[in-house]
């Protein structure tokens, strides 16, 4: 029996457990604030690239197609919340406004690029969408003249906090003795966005479309003779996975209070196409487990190597940030060679490599 | 007895290549009409064209009375046809039990939605699609096999679990692309009790075969194709003794 | 008029960089179906090495300028085939079966890779071509051409030339066209498939090599990202002309080289500088996508069909 069997078949021991892991969640964020709110920012970002991880699952996981420019929704979902809460325009719309007008936003383009392209064979598809994603981050960069849209290079600042009424998510409050920071009230309004997803995730694949996105990764052509209109499937994926980017850019943009091209670059979808990989693609809890990951190790990284340098050597040799790209691009290559189905692949994930 | 399947002069080149020339024939609600020929006669080019792989360059099908236009593989199936493919074509990695369920979703509605919040509607229609997807692969005789890996099944459990999946969709008319293939006289005279049944449950039935005992004893009519024409048709008895069907076959007089 | 005949000039330039380059990507891609992602990095890596030499050559040593450029050349080929050549031992070799995605990968991390390398070896500053080559300027009809633009579209028609001679006209050649249509059959006529594919990793990074020199001097400087945007803008030329096609990539790269300079030279006019040259970036990828939709075997390519 696998460790999931036993627990399935003891709910005493899974009971005990998801009480344990919701405390630990609960108090995550203060024990971190100890360190440093700083943590807390890193854990909130991590957040949000699992939301975008798991997005991109369901597009490369779920529907097995290949997508490299994913970033860009999440740029355009960023941009639309920064558009109708600064004053780049002078609009203050409400979060839950706009976080729908962000995600249909997103959702149009994820049409936009789909409909055209997603007849093609994997690696053009790859390639065509990280063409998409690169004209998408021109565009921001360029759009200042002659209208100012998205302030170029700069970016657009002082962009709003969520508020509800008076409580604002980005000053500091202190509830029940303890000292909410603004990061740590993004941490919990993160996490339950994060458990919805993870939910909706989970559902979708148990079901008809679910079942219709492996059929057409296992076989298009038996696919599409048992009736399933493997475009619109496709496309179906294409959205869902949009959407989902859309809303993390736009809590991104509330987070951050600030946006700029630099953060939707290239790499960063190659970013998030490795956590899908790393983690077991089609796996919703290995995508979680390598999104974490990624999103972390970086991070703690950045805190040794530094100062080891400078204990060694006496100075910095290597920038962490180039450690951090090295060791990243290594294990890209390593992973591929040596555990090409991730971490934690899903069971048919591990069957359709094993054939091969 | 009525007409469910009408091709008339049915044309379809490839470059330089005549791979049909001409074919018209009709299939007849509930019979079950077996398409023979040498290797290369064009049949699963025809069935390729029936079900919306290639389009016809000249011809046209009517289906059930009006005509079938299919613009995109997939409508074949809303249509009424399900097909089998000569090299097995299952979801290799999904159970058999999926691969049926799979079958069904041509037929139901849930959507994205539907997915997501998992309302009444949508768990009822789940449930029915688990029902009748067991149903059918006990019709078939693999009840026993429903969370077994397709790719896992003995040859002749994949053939049979790609005919659940093809009637899972509801069709009118099955089309059967050398169901027998690679199976010993046993399997064989098991897929011919299924399929007399799947026709007497109401399922017209459309074969590819080189079995010969089993097209002779099983098809009410036959159509020979060879080259591309079509060279004889009509009851099994009559078509064997054809001249023309025996020359295909076996080549002409030695001078 | 003027404009015209300038952006043609520059787009000839840029477009026979392109070309060079894009010869490498569809030749891997004809031969085992890699998109060879890291290629870009081995044009940035020959341009660093040349840069470097041609460097220290100018400020050292009172030869020729011609002479500079060649050691420069020469000292970064070998260089180049040696990143190559790894990569097809290393990275590619043994996912040769594997799923779509593991090379794909593997291709970016690589190219991730090599990237961090250069910066590390090289430093975040850009090298600068020194000043050697004298700033002659021949006119035409109104517009300009140097001699570095001349010197550019000269060497890549004769490497252009050569890969042709050496593809069709040589047992290497041969071996090569063979593995690319079966690699299974091509072995079991005793051609040594596993050489042959090293060898057009080689080959296509030989011709990145001088693609580096080319660019870097065109341009005046080299940097250790010079390398992503171009290579993959030359792979969109090699789509464009058919991917697998070398005549293919030759045209992909012209063309593309052109209609971006005549692009950038003209969209200020034609959207009444709402856009102007500096999404000039975008065509290639308009272009891409374009192509892919459209005819997405490409202008020289062949049409594929599936059968059921």
């Amino acid at each position: 029996m696998t460790f999931t069997d036993k627990l399935k078949t003891n709910p005493t021991a899974l009971w005990s457990g998801v009480v344990l892991i919701a405390c630990a969640l609960i108090a995550l964020p203060f024990a971190l604030a100890m360190a440093g709110t700083t943590w807390v920012r890193v854990t909130n970002l991590a957040i949000l690239f699992t939301l975008l991880a798991l997005g991109l699952n369901i597009v490369v996981g779920f529907a097995g197609l290949l997508d490299l420019g994913y970033i860009a929704f999440y740029g355009v979902g960023a941009y639309v919340y920064a558009l109708l809460a600064s004053p780049q325009f002078n609009l203050h719309l409400p979060f839950w406004v706009i976080l729908p007008i962000g995600a249909l936003a997103a959702c149009v383009f994820g049409v936009l690029l789909g409909a055209p392209t997603l007849k093609l064979r994997g690696d053009y598809l790859a390639i065509v969408t990280l063409g998409f994603g690169e004209i998408v981050r021109i565009f921001f960069n360029n759009l200042s003249q002659p209208v100012n849209i998205t302030n170029g290079p700069q970016g657009i600042s002082r962009i709003d906090p969520f508020t509800i009424g008076s409580f604002s998510f980005s000053q500091n409050e202190v509830l029940l003795g303890l000292n909410f920071s603004g990061p740590i009230k993004y941490y919990y309004l993160l996490l339950l966005v994060l458990i919805a997803v993870i939910v909706i995730n989970l559902r979708l694949e148990d079901s008809r479309i679910g079942r219709a996105w492996q059929a057409i990764r296992e076989d298009e052509v038996a696919a599409q003779a048992m009736g399933i209109n493997t475009t619109r499937i496709k496309l179906l994926a294409f959205a869902m996975g949009a959407s989902f980017g859309g809303v993390a850019g736009g809590m991104f943009a509330a987070m951050q209070g600030f946006i700029s091209p630099e953060s939707f670059v290239l790499v960063e979808s190659v970013m998030v196409l490795s956590m899908v990989v790393l983690g077991g693609m089609g796996n919703i809890w290995g995508v979680i487990v390598g999104a974490l990951l990624l999103s972390f190790v970086p991070e703690l990284l950045r805190h040794t190597v530094d100062p080891l340098q400078r204990s060694l050597f006496g100075r910095l040799i290597v920038e962490p940030e180039v450690v951090r790209m090295l060791l990243f691009g290594l294990a890209l290559m390593l992973m591929m060679l040596f555990r090409p189905a991730g971490l934690w692949p899903s069971k048919v994930r591990q069957r359709e490599l094993a054939d091969e | 007895m009525s007409i469910l399947l009408d091709a008339r002069d049915i044309g379809k080149r490839f470059g330089g290549v005549e791979a049909l020339s001409a074919i018209s024939l009709t299939i007849e609600h509930g019979e079950i009409y077996g398409l023979i020929g040498p290797n290369g006669a064009g049949k699963t080019t025809f069935f390729n064209v029936l079900t919306g792989v290639y389009r016809a360059d000249s011809g046209g099908f009517s289906f059930d009375g009006a005509p079938l236009n299919v613009s995109a593989p997939h409508q074949v199936a809303v249509a009424g046809i399900a097909r089998t493919f000569q090299n097995i074509r299952l979801f290799a990695n999904m159970s058999a039990l999926e691969n049926v369920m799979v079958g069904r979703h041509v037929r139901t509605h849930a959507g994205i939605f539907g997915a997501i919040l998992r309302g009444a509607g949508t768990r009822a229609e789940e449930r029915a699609i688990h029902e009748r997807a067991r149903a059918l692969l006990d019709y078939v005789g693999l009840a026993a096999r429903g969370n077994e890996i397709a790719h896992s099944l003995p040859y002749g459990d994949q053939r049979r679990l790609e005919i659940a999946r093809a009637l899972a969709t509801d069709p009118k008319l099955l089309a059967l692309d050398e169901p027998a293939a690679g199976m010993n006289a046993t399997e064989t005279a098991t897929l011919r009790q299924l399929l007399e049944r799947i026709r007497t449950d109401g399922t017209t039935l459309l074969l590819i075969e080189h079995d010969m005992k089993l097209v002779m004893g099983l098809c009410d009519r036959i159509a020979v194709l060879d080259y591309g024409r079509k060279i004889a048709e009509g009851a099994p008895a009559a078509v064997r003794k054809d001249a023309a069907v025996i020359e295909a076959y076996l080549g002409g007089e030695l001078a | 008029m003027e404009i015209f005949l300038q952006q043609l000039i520059n787009g000839l330039t840029l477009g026979s960089v392109y070309a060079v380059v894009a010869l490498g990507y569809t030749m891997v891609y004809g031969i085992i179906q890699l998109i060879n992602f890291a290629h870009g990095e081995v044009v940035m890596i020959g341009a660093m090495v040349a840069f470097s030499v041609i460097g220290w050559l100018a400020a050292n040593t009172a030869l020729p300028p011609l002479v500079i450029v060649l050691i420069g050349t020469l000292a970064a080929i070998p260089a180049c085939v040696g990143v190559g050549y790894a990569l097809e031992i290393f990275a590619y070799r043994r996912l040769r079966h594997a799923p779509r995605l593991a090379p794909l990968i593997t291709a970016i991390g690589a190219s991730i890779v090599l990237q961090q390398v250069a910066m590390m070896i090289w430093s975040r500053n850009p090298l600068g071509f020194p000043q050697i080559i004298p700033n002659t300027v021949y006119h035409l009809e109104g517009a300009t051409i140097t001699l570095v633009q001349i010197a550019i579209i000269v060497t890549s028609v004769l490497l252009m030339v050569g890969l042709t001679l050496v593809v069709y006209r040589t047992r290497l050649g041969v071996a090569m066209r063979a593995t690319s249509q079966n690699a299974h059959i091509a072995g079991l006529m005793g051609v040594n498939v596993n050489q042959i594919i090293a060898a057009t990793f080689m080959i296509g990074a030989a011709l990145a090599a001088v693609a580096g020199v080319m660019v870097g001097s065109y341009y005046g400087i080299a940097h250790y990202t010079m390398g992503s945007l171009l290579g993959l803008k030359a792979f969109c030329a090699a789509v464009l002309g058919g991917i697998g096609n070398l005549a293919g990539a030759m045209l992909g790269g012209m063309l593309l080289g052109i209609v971006e300079a005549l692009g950038a030279g003209y969209i200020g006019d034609f959207t009444n500088n709402v856009f102007g040259s500096n999404y000039q970036d975008v065509f290639a990828f308009l272009v891409l996508i374009g192509v892919l939709v459209f005819r997405p075997s490409g202008l020289l390519g062949e049409r594929i069909g599936e059968r059921a």
